[in-house]
């Protein structure tokens, strides 16, 4: 398990730090060459991204009959999520966290959220894993980012 | 009805509990106790709220509710029931198992959803948090903003951002970091769920969010507890000041932290030195044993 999580973590390296965020996604192939320290099976790096694609992490398009796979979110953007949820920001009323002590200031949460923002109108990659725990329609949100408060209540 | 007037002063007795609890400060000097204080009164609270409807289906018995039950059941089984059970009775009775329906669905939504929300953070974490020398058995998160939590589970995790890991010193960060492994070892996340699971039930009650609040504030209180135990009050302290204040740093003028109150709290706690008052404790506990043995006995029996 923990083997598979540190592959999980070395496929997004590779997604977030070596693909331009231009570029249309790497195949299986590129991931396991940028990895090639490893030695990795091809297979093991297709099970890997496929196991990240389910998990929202990341996105794939069918390109011939080869897929390219891409980030679904930035670093960035994930470690704004979690701020979110650790500030107690992310609008849940579910006590999944306990925290030591709680002084956000509007400003703050503010910036957390406009990190979101932008994150799910840039790129066209659209704000889908993020919000994988905020089952909110993703559209809306990308246009209003503080409906998360009010879409994770349903 | 002697019954249902038993579950009636009880329900009562639980409202004042809970006001004399919210305003005690004895509970600031034994968070523990107070908790146990709190629980009892939610449990013994939710039961005679279920009890109340019931007692009243079942006056034609004059049985206690829990033989009541039995002997109507035992009558709609066998198709006899007595002429003064009609209609009402019957939906008191039914009333009294909805209440207890929809506390125990909520409950579960909560956990599920508490669960769920977790197990998103910890995939999130295992991809973007990093380990740090300075803080051995911790995930950093890299973000300026001030934040310390806990993930709780099975195989707990304590968080803390880059922002915590420049606003404390060593020996503060030490002691937030045992604050939070308090947390994660006691379960708060487990004292806590009930009322959070409450306060989603009846979210327009007031005092509903009220408890909920002073329960997260004792929480935190104990955790407090088991920090200062093992280093001193100074820098737990002097991280709490800090954290407070790293709000402010970048608060526009006019706008107020949240939890500020909470923090002022919790620092005058740490440093003025007060003996728990035994005798205001035990009697709390008697008291609380008390609720909860009320309506449990009436069920029992």
């Amino acid at each position: 398990m923990t083997r598979l999580g540190d592959l999980e973590r070395a496929v997004m390296d590779v997604l977030w730090d070596s693909v331009p965020s231009t570029s249309d996604g790497v195949t299986v192939r590129e991931v396991a060459d940028a990895l090639a320290g490893r030695e990795l099976a091809y297979t093991t790096v297709m099970t890997v991204l496929d196991r990240l694609a389910g998990k929202g992490m990341v996105q794939r398009q069918r390109e011939g009959r080869a897929w390219r796979y891409r980030a679904a979110a930035s670093r960035e953007a994930h470690i704004a999520q979690l701020m979110l949820d650790a500030l107690d920001l992310g609008g849940s009323r579910d006590a999944a966290l306990v925290r030591f002590a709680r002084s956000v200031t509007g400003t703050e949460a503010e910036v957390l959220r406009a990190a979101l923002a932008a994150e799910a109108s840039g790129g066209g990659a659209g704000p889908g894993a993020l919000t994988g725990r905020i089952e909110a329609p993703t559209s809306t949100r990308a246009e209003r980012p503080t409906s998360a408060d009010e879409a994770v209540d349903g | 009805m002697a019954y249902a007037l038993h579950f009636t002063l009880t329900i009562l007795a639980c409202w004042g509990t809970a006001q004399v609890l919210a305003r005690s400060t004895w509970s600031w000097h034994s968070p523990r106790a107070a908790i146990v204080c709190w629980q009892a009164v939610g449990l013994a609270l939710g039961l005679s709220a279920m009890g109340l409807p019931i007692a009243l289906g079942l006056s034609a018995y004059d049985l206690p509710p829990g033989s009541g039950l039995v002997a109507l059941f035992d009558d709609l089984l066998h198709d006899r029931l007595p002429a003064g059970v009609n209609v009402l009775h019957l939906g008191g009775v039914g009333i009294g198992f909805g209440i207890g329906a929809v506390l125990l669905t909520t409950t579960v939504r909560s956990v599920h959803g508490a669960l769920r929300a977790q197990r998103r953070h910890r995939d999130l974490l295992a991809l973007v948090a990093r380990d740090d020398p300075a803080v051995p058995g911790a995930l950093v998160l890299d973000h300026p903003s001030a934040a310390a939590y806990c993930l709780p589970g099975v195989k707990p995790r304590v968080v803390v951002s880059a922002g915590t890991l420049s606003l404390l010193n060593p020996a503060e960060l030490d002691a937030v970091l045992t604050h939070e492994r308090a947390h994660a070892q006691e379960r708060h996340d487990l004292v806590l769920l009930p009322f959070t699971a409450l306060g989603r039930a009846l979210p327009w009650v007031r005092w509903v969010r009220q408890a909920h609040e002073r329960v997260a504030l004792l929480v935190e209180m104990r955790a407090d507890d088991k920090a200062r135990e093992l280093h001193a009050e100074a820098p737990l302290a002097g991280a709490l000041r800090r954290f407070a204040s790293a709000g402010h740093r970048i608060t526009p003028a006019g706008a107020l932290g949240l939890g500020d109150r909470d923090l002022d709290v919790r620092v005058q706690r740490l440093l003025v030195a007060d003996e728990p008052r035994r005798l205001t404790v035990v009697t709390a506990l008697a008291v609380a044993s008390m609720l909860v043995t009320l309506p449990v006995s009436l069920f029992l029996s």
